[in-house]
């Protein structure tokens, strides 16, 4: 049985625990392990707090990474930011000796040391190529009818280069991990486009922010599909609280929240509560 | 009249931006760029400004926060500047000499009073609880002694200072 280090992040467990809840059903459900990596940090979040500082930001993601490795354990994340940015340090740490030592003076001042080994995983990644399609099939109980928007998201395919995980311009992972469940991926024109969330635009250039959101939900439309599916929390917020007196509505899942309902979880479970969109399934 | 300044294209690269020099001005970066659709920022002039050391057009000008960090143009540039990591360095120099927005100083603040970009609340203590889930997530926000070495992380890479 797989086992990995579950990094929650911020938004998940703060502002829709919901998705927390459904993954740690739906791996459960899937037969892979979690184990909580207790006491993490932010991971931190790769458009403010690195361009804030980089050295805060690469010495606090660091300290992630060291804890996942005491625990013997590589890491799983639910957010493309957490995804981004623990799969980015790792990245950075393991091909600059020079940085991994001086990380290691400021770790070791905490009694922490991080040797370089901790793989760093998307959970839609470990889902489509440790689970696999067949078997998340296998695993759904109810075959669901939606006509899905799969919103993608920037870190978690992209830099494609060390991500590897995709075509970063036409990517198909999450539309199969979509119709796995039975229901079907819309197309849409510009499928990759940012949320408008990242980069610190949401917290400081809101109206900039909500002119990304619109356009996709514009194209969402356009496509024909009456729900967005998503891997990441923050993606989620944006289009969630963004459609707030937007004139749209699509209810807004994470792909975990989706596999929730097919793999027959109480909708109570899922969180749905806090959302500012309806969802009614 | 604007002074170029050499020396700053040194800093961006110590800052993790060496691969600005790269740049040909292709305009592919301002081409695909979502954030360039809707305001004012072109990421191709951003970047010439940098190679010509103009420190203060770009470090104080707003445009260079208007980048979601979303990869579209390093995915794009043919000359393979890794433009994002090029943005980040900028903006660490700004942030550096003092300039942080409103918006970016509450999140800091956050990270700082509870170790993550967003503090819990009442109505999501009820959820998570709900749920089953403990109220505050196993995290730094559950345990205090590490939530002091995270602090100590932050105060060793002098965040403390740089945001307040």
């Amino acid at each position: 049985m797989a086992k990995y280090a579950f990094f929650l992040g911020c938004i998940a467990p703060l502002r829709y625990p919901g998705i927390e809840k459904s993954t740690r059903e739906v791996f459960k459900a899937l037969g892979v392990e979690l184990v909580d990596l207790k006491g993490a940090n932010c991971c931190p979040a790769p458009g403010v707090i690195k361009s804030f500082s980089k050295a805060t930001w690469l010495a606090a993601a660091a300290r992630n990474l060291a804890l996942a490795e005491k625990a013997g354990l590589d890491i799983v994340t639910i957010c493309n930011g957490c995804y981004g940015s623990l799969f980015d340090a790792a990245h950075e740490l393991h091909e600059d000796k020079k940085m991994l030592a001086d990380v290691n003076k400021i770790l070791a001042e905490i009694g922490l040391k991080y040797s370089g080994g901790t793989k760093v995983k998307h959970f839609a990644e470990v889902l489509y190529n440790e689970v696999g399609i067949d078997n998340i099939k296998a695993a759904v109980k109810k075959q669901l009818d939606y006509k899905i928007a799969a919103f993608y998201g920037c870190h978690f395919l992209k830099p494609s280069n060390i991500k590897g995980l995709d075509d970063a311009e036409n990517p198909k992972i999450l539309d199969e991990l979509i119709t796995a469940t039975g229901a079907q991926s819309m197309p849409r024109q510009q499928k990759t486009m940012c949320c408008g969330a990242g980069g610190g635009l949401r917290s400081q250039f809101g109206e900039s922010a909500m002119q990304f959101t619109k356009t996709n939900l514009e194209n969402i439309k356009a496509g024909g599909a009456e729900m967005i599916v998503d891997v990441c929390p923050f993606c989620h917020l944006q289009f969630d609280a963004g459609q707030k007196d937007s004139g749209f509505a699509f209810p807004v899942l994470h792909l975990s929240q989706l596999y929730g309902i097919a793999m027959g979880m109480d909708a109570k479970d899922l969180g749905l509560n806090v959302h500012v969109t309806p969802v009614k399934l | 009249m604007v002074t170029p300044a050499p020396a700053f294209t040194d800093e961006i690269a110590a800052n993790g931006g060496a691969s600005v020099m790269l740049c040909f001005q292709c305009g592919t970066c301002t081409a695909g760029c979502p954030s360039g659709k809707v305001t004012a920022y072109r990421t191709r002039k951003l970047i010439r400004a940098a190679q010509l050391g103009l420190k203060d057009e770009t470090i104080n000008s707003e445009d260079l926060w208007q980048c979601t960090t979303c990869y579209t143009c390093s995915e794009r540039c043919p000359r393979d500047v890794q433009i994002v990591d090029v943005i980040t360095a900028l903006r660490n120099i700004a942030v550096a000499g003092g300039k942080l927005y409103e918006g970016h100083k509450k999140v800091a603040a956050n990270l700082i009073k509870v170790g993550h970009t967003v503090d819990n609340n009442d109505k999501i203590k009820a959820l998570r609880k709900e749920l089953g889930l403990p109220e505050n997530p196993p995290t730094v926000m559950a345990d205090a002694k590490e939530k002091a070495d995270f602090d100590k992380i932050l105060k060793l890479t002098g965040f403390d200072k740089l945001v307040s």
